[in-house]
């Protein structure tokens, strides 16, 4: 089970201050709480992609790079790569160059993006948000997979004789998430290929969600790639912690209530009785994050959403504190209480290689 | 048969609310009448009104939301009935609207009517709450009924039938829609098989 953190970039004003940090302050915090997540013990830092303010992190792999550079264990991600907008040819390439640079330790989740204008100011047209995300997905796979690739779609220019550089490391593609708030057919995308499925699980009740992953597991199995208790998943998840729970309360209502998406709407109470949200102690998140398991099965990645909504630099590397220190090593023993053995852990660079060199030896045999 | 009224109203009692009852009340006798055992959920939006807010700024609905909006889903029959308020139907009423999936009414016989201080407003019923459940692909009954202040406390004349008769037949309508209706009837989508949607997207 891996445990991480993941950040959309945003910069907001703090409510309690009136401070708005600057795009330079903000990115290096990114950069800060990232290399915080690997100090406490995380095992993945995702970063978001966004194209319009308030949002910093439009380049992804050069955060990433730099990170990779300061950092020994931690896997890089993403919450999401646009599949939609970005050319697969230059996400084939960038990735590929990012996993050489660290080493592997590199995947990315799929994502069709949240700002409508973005399809526009790419070139695309939103209405085909789904038939991009499937014809640009299947074409990075082939860019990655076959050295020489002859390609025709809908949405590019047609490539005759082109080689995607480097090369995967190892000749191993970096797995791939597909990431998913209300899409089905991105839960049959990642069972068609037996790719892992993260669920936001942030903005909206878990049923919602129970539905996406089932589907996600059914259709895993259906595409045979495993059982559905053996598919890959992730969740999102939000937290805010204090030893005292009224503290942490007091403390996070002002940059709940003013948060972006769901600020000025519901309290923070009805928020938290409805969405994965938990303010409070460390126990009580523990407490939360174990009723995951029961709402979706044994998983593979949970991820934490620690650093939005303004909350000041300082906080969020407590929070980091609190989260490494007494939090995620109980959820490891407590998550690998009663796990079935046959239930995968996430792959990584070193368990897809030992797959594909065991996958040629039985060829070979 | 689900019979369900959405009445946005904000005053308690409401004389939106009457109409609403008025109106289920006469599409129930009728389908009674030929053998239909009908039963009449009535939605207070005003009941619904924060909640409503809440899904707007949130995407997702609170629970009472959710089963109000389930309610009106799965209805065979639908009443909505709403106040006027600047010269159409109230934002509240709207906001409800804008929270339902717009493929969840297709074919869904619908009962609109309005309530006003005065009969000079009664084009609302024409020009936006039919537009709206049309936009929605519902089938809107003939006859709307719009009250006015003054239509509880008076009769018909010799060019306009009375409150209670216009009531009686906008029921009528309703009861025939619902009637030929086959019960149950929703749209469903298929769910289409990954290969299917790659294969239409005509990869090599």
């Amino acid at each position: 089970m891996q445990f991480g953190i993941f950040t959309v970039g945003d910069v907001s004003t703090d409510p309690t201050t009136g401070r708005t940090p600057s795009e330079h302050e903000r990115i290096k915090a990114m950069v800060t709480i990232a290399l915080k997540a690997e100090e406490v013990g995380l095992d993945v830092f995702a970063t978001g992609e966004h194209h319009n303010p308030p949002f910093v992190p439009s380049s992804p792999t050069t955060m990433l790079g730099y990170i990779a550079a300061r950092t020994e264990r931690l896997i890089l991600s993403t919450a999401t790569t646009l599949i939609t907008t970005n050319d697969p040819v230059k996400i084939a390439e960038d990735y590929a160059m990012l996993q050489h640079l660290a080493d592997g330790r590199v995947d990315l989740m799929l994502g069709r993006g949240n700002t409508g204008p973005v399809y526009p100011w790419f070139g695309q047209d939103i209405r085909m948000g789904i038939p991009l995300a499937v014809e640009n997905y299947a074409l990075l796979r082939r860019l990655w997979r076959e050295d020489v690739v002859d390609w025709e779609g809908r949405f590019r220019t047609p490539l005759q004789g082109f080689t995607s550089t480097p090369r995967p490391l190892d000749g191993v593609p970096p797995f791939v998430w597909h990431g998913s708030i209300r899409s089905p057919e991105i839960a049959e995308q990642a069972a068609y290929y037996g790719d892992g499925f993260f669920a936001n699980n942030i903005f909206w009740p878990k049923d919602h969600f129970q539905r996406l992953i089932a589907h996600y597991r059914e259709r895993y199995s259906h595409y045979g790639h495993g059982t559905p208790e053996q598919a890959v998943v992730g969740l999102g998840g939000q937290v805010f912690m204090r030893e005292n729970s009224q503290d942490a309360v007091r403390e996070f209502r002002p940059y709940f209530d003013n948060a972006p998406v769901y600020g000025h709407g519901p309290s923070l109470e009805e928020f938290m009785d409805e969405t994965p949200l938990t303010v409070g102690s460390p126990q009580q998140v523990i407490d939360r994050t174990m009723t995951f398991r029961e709402h979706f099965g044994d998983y593979q990645r949970q991820l934490f959403l620690m650093d939005h909504a303004g909350l000041p630099l300082k906080t969020v590397l407590e929070q980091l504190d609190i989260l490494g220190e007494q939090v995620v090593p109980v959820l490891r023993a407590e998550f690998a209480k009663g796990r079935p053995s046959d239930v995968p852990d996430a792959p990584t660079h070193a368990s897809l290689i030992a797959a594909a060199s065991s996958a040629n030896g039985v060829t070979a045999a | 048969m689900k019979l369900v009224a959405v009445a946005a109203g904000l005053s308690t009692p409401s004389s939106t609310r009457l109409l609403a009852d008025r109106l289920a009340e006469a599409a129930r006798s009728e389908l009674a009448d030929q053998g239909h055992d009908v039963e009449i959920q009535v939605i207070e939006l005003r009941e619904l009104a924060v909640a409503i807010a809440n899904n707007l700024v949130t995407g997702f609905p609170p629970r009472q939301l959710a089963t109000a909006i389930d309610a009106v889903t799965r209805a065979d029959g639908l009443i909505a009935v709403t106040p006027v308020f600047t010269a159409s139907y109230s934002g509240l009423f709207k906001s409800f609207f804008d929270l339902i999936d717009p493929d969840a009414l297709p074919g869904k016989p619908v009962l609109v009517a309005a309530t006003g201080g005065t009969a000079r407003h009664s084009l609302v019923l024409e020009h936006a709450l039919r537009p709206l459940f049309t936009y929605l692909r519902a089938v809107v009954v003939p006859t709307a009924v719009y009250a006015a202040s003054e239509d509880w406390g008076s009769g018909g004349d010799k060019y306009v039938e009375g409150l209670p008769a216009r009531i009686r037949r906008a029921g009528r309508e309703m009861a025939a829609l619902m009637a030929t209706r086959p019960a149950g009837a929703t749209s469903q989508d298929d769910d289409t098989s990954f290969e299917r949607r790659l294969s239409d997207l005509r990869f090599d």
